[in-house]
């Protein structure tokens, strides 16, 4: 009925922007074509990994960062963490900043690190606000689909 | 046909996940059940070869590159030091060729850019089934 239909080119749209505006690249395609019944949450699931490591690993470049003598070599390692679930979820923009990041950490450069780190906040809170009202969204389809009498 | 299904005559193959990125274990445990394996999962390099010297078989290692306590090369040579034939299959980040290469010499059969991919994973199993 319309309102699915209506749901669904919602989904697709916001989908869609959220690509061309570079949130998130292909490794999302990839998740979400290995979601099917026997995974049919998966996709949740790996990205609500995704957010309890970023959390836990922004935390502590906050403490790394917070430090009289700054370790450089804890914060690439932090970083490099934050890459690689990013990049693993197709989370481009997060990836991006992280790219920059360690190479600050290599130049040991504490500003740049710093601003690093409240790019890369920005760039996953971003992120994760985009991907929560995509779920949402998919959420709202499946409910108006389960009740809609099958033709 | 030699897939990893669970065919009345054939047991399943058995894949190692060594990551500490539970980001990636979860795609590679889903991405490996699919195709038929079953699978472990370790967080270090130590828990590993910890396993191997338990008897515990595996037909394919998934060996991340950077883990804490003992990385994927240090656990990849101390695996093949034990005389272990297993296929190993070294994953990365995009590292730099001299450690792609570095870590191809401490044993690995096999080294991709995590996280791996549908195909990969079925070219592997070809191989794993060629092999037996």
């Amino acid at each position: 009925m319309d309102s699915v239909t209506q749901l669904q080119g919602q989904l697709v749209d916001y989908t869609t922007s959220l690509f061309n505006e570079g949130y998130l690249n292909d490794q999302y395609t990839q998740l979400q074509q290995l979601q099917d019944e026997s995974n049919p949450d998966f996709v949740v699931e790996v990205v609500s990994l995704f957010f309890e490591d970023s959390e836990r690993l922004l935390n502590e470049l906050d403490r790394a960062l917070d430090q009289q003598s700054l370790d450089f070599r804890r914060v690439d390692s932090h970083v490099h963490q934050l890459k690689g679930s990013s990049s693993s979820i197709g989370a481009q923009r997060v990836q991006n900043v992280c790219i920059v990041f360690r190479n600050f950490c290599e130049a040991q450069n504490v500003e740049g690190c710093l601003q690093c780190l409240q790019q890369v906040r920005h760039e996953y809170s971003l992120v994760k606000n985009k991907l929560e009202t995509l779920f949402k969204l998919e959420q709202k389809l499946l409910a108006a689909r389960g009740s809609i009498p099958t033709q | 046909m030699v897939f990893g299904t669970s065919a009345s005559t054939q047991r399943k193959f058995r894949a190692l996940i060594a990551d500490d990125d539970p980001v990636i274990q979860k795609i590679h445990k889903v991405l490996l059940n699919k195709l038929g394996f079953e699978t472990q999962v370790v967080v270090n390099g130590k828990e590993a070869v910890d396993l191997f010297r338990s008897g515990a078989f595996f037909n394919l290692v998934l060996m991340d590159m950077e883990m804490p306590i003992m990385d994927g090369p240090q656990a990849t040579r101390e695996l093949r030091a034990m005389g272990v034939k297993t296929m190993i299959v070294g994953v990365t980040s995009r590292a730099l060729e001299s450690e792609k290469q570095a870590f191809m010499g401490a044993g690995l059969d096999d080294c991709h850019v995590k996280p791996l991919s549908a195909e990969i994973i079925t070219s592997l199993l070809k191989k794993l089934g060629k092999n037996k």
